[in-house]
């Protein structure tokens, strides 16, 4: 039987587990005196039946969906007699093998291959028939073990909800897991990079030319892989952008929460949500085309050198986009401060600047420095813009009238194309993922914690 | 706070209701005088106005939106007295208290009428600030609400913003003297630098009555200010009330009628927005002259 089918005559099986533990929970009731003589409700033993039909057998199926391929092939390269050493010519061995058994492969084929790839397809064959009758009887067996202990004083519901929770615990693992398997992934990566090019370097170096020569004549051939200037780039495009985005993300906060009646506040609140909906490349060519070259011609009419492509069209244009994070948070944490502390304030003959200034903004504020710090990190994980208005070129400056580039364009601009994986030129791209993982880890972590303090506040 | 006190007035009709429907079959056929409707109450009894009034209010009508919570009030409050304001929940106490230093001007809907006056100067005129008025006349809540700022900068915000101190020491003198009337400063002396939230319950209300005198206002209104403190933090409070009557005029509503016979001088009893009765406390708790007063006081409703 295919898997699909398989899968869904164990969701039948369910369904039937489900409806027949339900009903012999019924059934014994009634000899016992009603549903209120069970230990639990009916759907409870319902429940339990089903869990033990379904449950064991969906996990044998999705280790057997796992490992299924890797034990044929390991029965099938075992089977062949003079197989090649090297990895890779074993890879291809086994792509021909498999393509012969799908009926792909003509020409150049040999009785040894024939054999293998008949073997191939008998050892499917039995696999397939192997799983359909283990999930089968798995399913019905345990359903049935589970149909037959219902009783009265069985306490399905304890039962169910015990399963539940570690349904609940591994979801909450899987996320964990992703996290957890990024970064070691990165960081293998990151460590295979630093096998080739120093530590020191990369950190410390002040010049950034990923190339890597093919000959060791070649022009060109010294790559450098010094971050720094991709690290003062982002630090500049980001400081630009939050030296827009807080003052203006904060004040509207401030005029939203505090001055702007009803109807103001609500047409102004979507409106400047609706900031956070545009995607960030129509920011990118809106930067490009509209904001650098409007920036690069009021520079050269006050006399100023200004490339096309500068870290101010791009760290504005972020800023522009960051503004409704800084606000739409800022503006939460405002409203959140109790009304009794504005009356205090009202009540001592403060205006309504001072309340604003020294008691709401005052009490917000380690909330609203939670949201900047996660503006922050949003600004720093930002590529699109920067690809598009800031330009690719390594320079290590301050003045954000020239171009510079960021960690996130480096990455993107070392992984787009037909790559090698063993280079350090694309390894590059997975230690400078590994610092911005940790920078923005570190930022996210401050956030948390500031956020964690202010709740403390009012209690 | 603001909730609270709208539903207040949109609780009135519904609170009329209860009473007449749910009380009244339920007294001896004797006593169904006592409890009455809005239109039975015709005007106020005892007596409202005094000669030497520090607040003088003249038939005074708040509304909120179309529901109105004050009907037609007038009240006179004495210089260096402690006036009770008693009454149900919802018979507008509190919105009346607010009127005094225009608090309502913070809810949005809210619109005082009548003829209101502070040492003679009208305190709803077209050209009075209510900053200063409120510096004049400061409130204590209900619920302490102390600034989530240290201990001496709870009690220098007023004293600050209104830059009476021009020198640190003139600041801390007005600090340490504030926080000794309001009988908290040997509690406190050691930690002025910590947060006034960290501070119990009873102690952050002395700190929000030291934090209303540190601007020397003439007049202070208290919202109930001891329905969140335990028997002793009351006890200290009510003390307080009396040391403070020597130096300024009191307002204060109160749920507790033992409150109200302990610190007042003259004691105000509302009921639906109205304004029933008002004379001296012994008056008013041992021979009252409204029968819903003393209906009120005897624990019949409310």
């Amino acid at each position: 039987m295919q898997t699909p089918t398989l899968f869904a005559l164990l969701l039948l099986l369910i369904l039937v587990a489900y409806g027949t533990g339900f009903s012999r929970a019924i059934a014994a009731a009634r000899s016992g005196g009603g549903v209120r003589s069970l230990a639990s409700l009916p759907s409870y033993y319902g429940v339990h039946t089903a869990l033990w039909c379904g449950l064991p057998a969906l996990i044998i199926l999705g280790c057997w969906l796992i490992f299924d391929d890797a034990i044929i092939r390991a029965m099938v390269m075992g089977a062949i007699a003079d197989k090649p050493e090297s990895i890779a010519g074993q890879n291809l061995l086994y792509a021909q093998i498999q393509n012969l058994a799908a009926g792909n492969l003509v020409g150049n084929v040999t009785p040894q291959l024939q054999d293998a790839a008949a073997h191939l397809t008998s050892l499917r064959e039995s696999g397939r028939w192997m799983q359909t009758a283990l999930i089968l009887i798995l399913s019905i067996g345990l359903g049935a073990y589970a149909f037959l202990r219902i009783s009265p004083e069985m306490r399905a519901r304890e039962k169910v909800e015990k399963v539940l929770r570690i349904i609940l615990l591994a979801c909450a693992c899987a996320a964990i897991f992703t996290t957890v398997g990024i970064l070691l992934s990165v960081l293998f990566e990151s460590l295979r990079f630093f096998q080739s090019v120093p530590v020191t370097e990369f950190l410390f170096g002040l010049h950034w030319s990923p190339q890597m020569a093919l000959r060791a004549d070649q022009v060109g051939s010294s790559g450098a892989f010094g971050a720094v200037p991709l690290f003062t780039g982002t630090l500049l495009v980001s400081a630009i952008a939050m030296f827009v985005a807080v003052p203006v993300g904060l004040m509207s906060a401030i005029y939203l929460a505090e001055y702007a009646g009803k109807k103001v506040r609500s047409v102004a609140k979507p409106l400047l949500e609706i900031l956070a909906g545009v995607p960030t490349v129509v920011y990118g060519f809106f930067a490009a085309l509209t904001v650098a070259p409007f920036i690069r011609d009021l520079a050269q009419s006050m006399g100023l050198q200004a490339s096309s492509e500068s870290a101010l069209a791009a760290g504005l244009v972020m800023g522009v986009m960051i503004i409704p994070f800084v606000s739409s948070l800022s503006d939460d944490v405002i409203n959140a401060v109790p009304q009794s502390l504005r009356d205090g304030a009202l009540g001592l003959g403060s205006t309504k600047s001072e309340t604003v200034r020294k008691v709401v903004i005052p009490a917000a504020l380690p909330g609203i420095v939670g949201g900047v710090l996660l503006a922050v990190s949003r600004a720093i994980g930002e590529t699109m813009i920067v690809v598009m208005a800031a330009g690719l070129a390594a320079n290590l400056t301050a003045n954000p009238l020239e171009s510079v580039t960021t960690v996130t364009v480096q990455i993107v601009t070392l992984l787009v194309g037909d790559q090698e994986f063993d280079s350090p030129k694309t390894l590059a791209a997975f230690a400078l993922g590994l610092m911005l993982f940790i920078s923005t880890l570190i930022l996210n972590f401050i956030a948390l914690h500031v956020v964690k303090k202010y709740r403390e506040q009012y209690d | 706070m603001t909730s609270m006190t709208l539903n207040a007035g949109a609780a009135v009709p519904a609170q009329d209701k209860t009473n007449s429907a749910t009380d009244l079959p339920n007294k001896p056929a004797t006593e169904s005088t006592s409890v009455k409707t809005q239109e039975d109450i015709a005007e106020t009894v005892g007596s409202p106005f005094c000669d030497e009034a520090k607040l003088r209010m003249r038939n005074v009508n708040v509304f909120y939106g179309e529901a109105q919570a004050i009907h037609d009030v007038s009240l006179d409050i004495g210089r260096n007295q402690v006036v009770a304001m008693i009454g149900p929940s919802g018979c507008g106490k509190s919105t009346f208290l607010r009127c005094l230093n225009r608090m309502n001007d913070t809810i949005e809907g809210c619109r005082v009428e009548g003829d209101l006056t502070l040492d003679g100067e009208a305190i709803y005129g077209p050209k009075v600030d209510v900053v200063p008025l409120r510096a004049r006349v400061g409130m204590v809540f209900q619920k302490p609400n102390p600034f989530p700022k240290s201990i001496y900068d709870n009690v220098a915000y007023g004293p600050k913003i209104h830059g009476i101190a021009s020198r640190r020491a003139e600041l801390d003198e007005i600090v340490e003297n504030s926080l000794r009337r309001a009988g908290l400063w040997d509690e406190v002396k050691d930690r002025l630098d910590k947060p006034g939230t960290g501070l119990s319950g009873g102690q952050q209300q002395r700190l929000c009555i030291a934090r209303a005198i540190a601007v020397s206002p003439e007049v202070i209104l208290m919202d109930e200010p001891c329905s969140a403190l335990d028997p002793i933090a009351t006890a200290r409070i009510e003390e307080l009330i009396h040391e403070l009557r020597e130096n300024y005029t009191i307002a204060i509503v109160t749920h507790s009628m033992q409150q109200a016979a302990r610190v007042s001088q003259r004691t105000a009893y509302f009921h639906l927005g109205k304004l029933v009765e008002v004379n001296d406390t012994e008056t008013v708790f041992t021979n009252p002259e409204h029968d819903l007063t003393e209906a009120y006081i005897t624990g019949r409703f409310g």
